[in-house]
């Protein structure tokens, strides 16, 4: 059983200036209709999602847990988890004394959709009610600039229409797109992301059209959430090897909820055969391990689990403690609680960077 | 075994001409590669002349690398001191589509070794390649071929049509445990899929580095379907997988498992623990940190001595030199690696094996 049931008994002693890197807000249908013209309304309600998969209500693989959430997490009012911000507050942001929130919006953003327009129309209107619903009342939480990625002439538009305003921190992405993320069609996307003065972060989820794995599709649930990691690094290997970085220097990326342990043994990897090959990307004109130090940032969660916990500080050293930011991904049912989820021999300075010091430099929050 | 000074665990002949294939074709078959003008199997996963797939210096005058037995014997055997090496052929046919094309020339493939390399050279062993096209197929050529106990292992590309774990393969894992023989997973894709999540990549080096995933996705696929719950003493080995990803591969699939495990209840311990147990890797492409002291941090993440085969992945551009075991991997576990592992993976290749 994944029974998650917290008690808002902790006491504070320190305050760590918690900056949460990955919230999930449910943003509701009802309130998409203020935001969406007659015909992508009644369009929505006629034909629904059709994100590149074959199943018309749910997803292709079952979650472990209703809506993939905490048990304890369902609004005591009623609704989904996720969709009371009064709840969201006393479970989460007072209850760990949180600095900010990062809200990335998950269903029904239309993100993917094999309808391109309508995807440009959804992730307008997911913006607005980040906006309405959430980062208005409560300015803890900042939203994410949600972009139709599979339009990226739409997607150019939306960043410009939030860049400067600053209840938006990072203009979002996700990790299972048509096309690998270095690839020349997205590049609108991160001219746009760079001239905002915006990270793009990169949530694992999404459908492709391709297959989960390069063998196929796969069986189980379990197979799905652990090639979250896996798949993101061809994620990064792409945006590495198509030159992104000699071309947009500007550029930061956030790798989201899919883990970090896996990514120093990349840069190794990717190191090594580009130091033999690297005839074949002339524009890419440094070891990747470079740019990889250089443009990306992690976030924790789900923590890594080492059976010898300072393994994982090998890791974070290997990566750098600048670059890791500290995530629950409220409310699903592999939270971090902030108070357990880091590893013990952190020093109180790695901590506190982790924590939000990071974030707040990354993302220009005061 | 005290005379055994290394056991090179991958490495590749080339097949230069599929002419060579002729003799081993039934007549059918050798009319069909002449009068349909099939001039070539070989997989994109190592193009001819792309500087992974040969060391310049073992190349040939025709430009390939590894075509003889005696080629092998002076740069792999004499080279580095190898008692046996193990010849994992590489030659396209596991891309073939047409099912009994694919049988005819597995079979051809797998006689190509046996008489060119296997009779040539006594040190030599090899894999039996196997047409996943059909499993029925697979399964009889891994008994046509297992008879011959110089062939030690099963070898099937990373990268399948469907996951390696998947019930339908079960075939030839029943096979390779009451044959007491490893399945060897090498790098590579039959190319029914594209070879990362996100379609085709524009580099090759995208394609090559993506075999790691693929490997992390096979390797999960297996455990997750229960494979080892059914073949607790199946041995699968990792051929050219590289090394430094499996640590933290583990601590996510892990995790996982602990907090989804009800979906698959048929893995009744960690995965990091069946891995341990069940699971070997080859040593290159060593995929390691530059400095010595984190390679020694990283190999002990694997938190096993028993896991590491030595491997020179000749002919293929891995490293310059002549140094077996790269450098910041403990003195200590030289002689595991070199001999003592590859001999408790390899029952075949112990003077008394455990099965006659």
């Amino acid at each position: 059983m994944n029974m998650e049931v917290r008690q808002p008994l902790r006491a504070q002693k320190t305050r760590y200036g918690i900056v949460d890197c990955d919230i999930h807000p449910k943003l509701l249908m009802e309130d998409f209709r203020a935001h969406l013209s007659n015909q992508w309304w009644s369009h929505l309600q006629t034909y629904g999602f059709r994100p590149r998969h074959g199943f018309a209500k749910t997803y292709p693989m079952p979650k472990i847990t209703p809506q993939a959430a905490r048990r304890d997490a369902w609004p005591p009012t009623g609704g989904l988890p996720g969709s009371d911000l009064s709840f969201m507050r006393e479970q989460l942001l007072d209850l760990y004394d949180m600095d900010y929130g990062i809200m990335n919006p998950l269903t029904p953003t239309g993100q993917g959709d094999q309808n391109p327009e309508f995807s440009a129309a959804m992730s307008f209107a997911s913006n607005e009610v980040q906006l309405a619903k959430w980062s208005g009342p409560e300015k803890r939480l900042k939203a994410s600039v949600v972009v139709p990625y599979e339009h990226p002439e739409a997607a150019q538009v939306e960043i410009k229409r939030r860049a400067g305003d600053k209840r938006f921190a990072q203009v979002f992405m996700l990790s299972r797109i048509a096309e690998a993320h270095g690839r020349r069609r997205y590049w609108p996307i991160y001219q746009a992301a760079v001239e905002a003065g915006l990270p793009v972060g990169i949530h694992a989820f999404g459908y492709s059209g391709w297959p989960l794995t390069n063998s196929g599709w796969p069986s189980f649930y379990i197979e799905e959430v652990t090639e979250h990691a896996i798949g993101q690094a061809a994620v990064v290997a792409s945006m590495i090897f198509e030159g992104l970085f000699e071309r947009y220097r500007d550029l930061k990326v956030v790798l989201i909820e899919c883990g970090f342990g896996w990514l120093p043994a990349l840069g190794w990897r990717l190191d090594k055969h580009w130091e033999r090959m690297r005839d074949e990307v002339p524009h890419v004109r440094r070891p990747p391990s470079e740019y990889l130090r250089e443009h990306f940032w992690v976030s924790t969660q789900p923590m890594e689990e080492a059976e010898d916990p300072d393994h994982v500080i090998d890791a974070m050293r290997w990566i750098g403690f600048d670059r890791i930011l500290f995530a629950t991904d409220y409310p699903h049912w592999d939270f971090d609680d902030p108070f357990v989820a880091l590893p013990p021999s952190l020093t109180e300075e790695q901590r506190l960077a982790i924590y939000g010091g990071n974030a707040k430099k990354l993302y220009g929050l005061a | 075994m005290s005379d055994i000074k290394a056991i090179d665990c991958d490495v590749h002949p080339s097949l230069p001409d599929i002419k060579l294939l002729l003799p081993h074709l039934e007549e059918y078959w050798r009319d069909s590669v002449i009068e349909r003008g099939i001039s070539s199997l070989e997989t994109a996963a190592y193009p001819p002349k792309a500087p992974l797939t040969a060391r310049p210096d073992w190349r040939g005058d025709n430009g390939y690398a590894a075509t003889t037995a005696a080629e092998l014997a002076a740069q792999v055997l004499d080279k580095w001191d190898a008692s046996y090496a193990i010849c994992n052929c590489l030659y396209g046919v596991q891309l073939v589509f047409n099912e009994d094309m694919a049988r005819a020339f597995h079979r051809a493939l797998n006689d190509w070794i046996r008489t060119e390399f296997l009779d040539r050279d006594a040190r030599l062993r090899a894999s039996i390649i196997v047409p996943m096209q059909n499993i029925e197929y697979a399964v009889e050529e891994i008994e046509r071929c297992a008879t011959d106990r110089r062939f030690v292992q099963i070898m099937v590309l990373c990268m399948q049509e469907t996951p390696l774990g998947r019930r339908h393969h079960w075939p030839i894992f029943a096979a390779a445990e009451r044959l007491g023989l490893p399945i060897g997973i090498h790098a590579g894709s039959n190319y029914r899929n594209p070879v990362t999540s996100l379609g085709w990549p524009t580099s090759y080096l995208e394609d090559y580095t993506s075999q790691a995933q693929g490997f992390q996705s096979t390797v999960t696929s297996l455990i997750a379907e229960g494979v080892f719950a059914k073949y607790p003493k199946l041995k699968v080995v990792l051929l050219e997988s590289g090394v430094t990803w499996l640590p933290a591969f583990l601590w996510r699939f892990s995790k996982t498992w602990r907090g989804a495990r009800t979906e698959v209840p048929w893995v009744d311990r960690s995965p990091a623990e069946i891995v341990r147990d069940n699971f070997r890797l080859t040593l290159q492409p060593f995929d390691g940190p530059s400095h010595p002291d984190d390679v020694e941090r990283i190999i002990d993440h694997l938190r096993s001595d028993d896991m590491l085969l030595f491997s020179s992945d000749f002919p293929h551009w891995q490293f310059d030199g002549d140094a077996r075991i790269p450098k910041g991997i403990p003195e200590g576990l030289r002689r595991k690696i070199l001999v003592e592992n590859p001999l408790a993976t390899y029952d075949r290749l112990n003077p008394t094996p455990a099965r006659a």
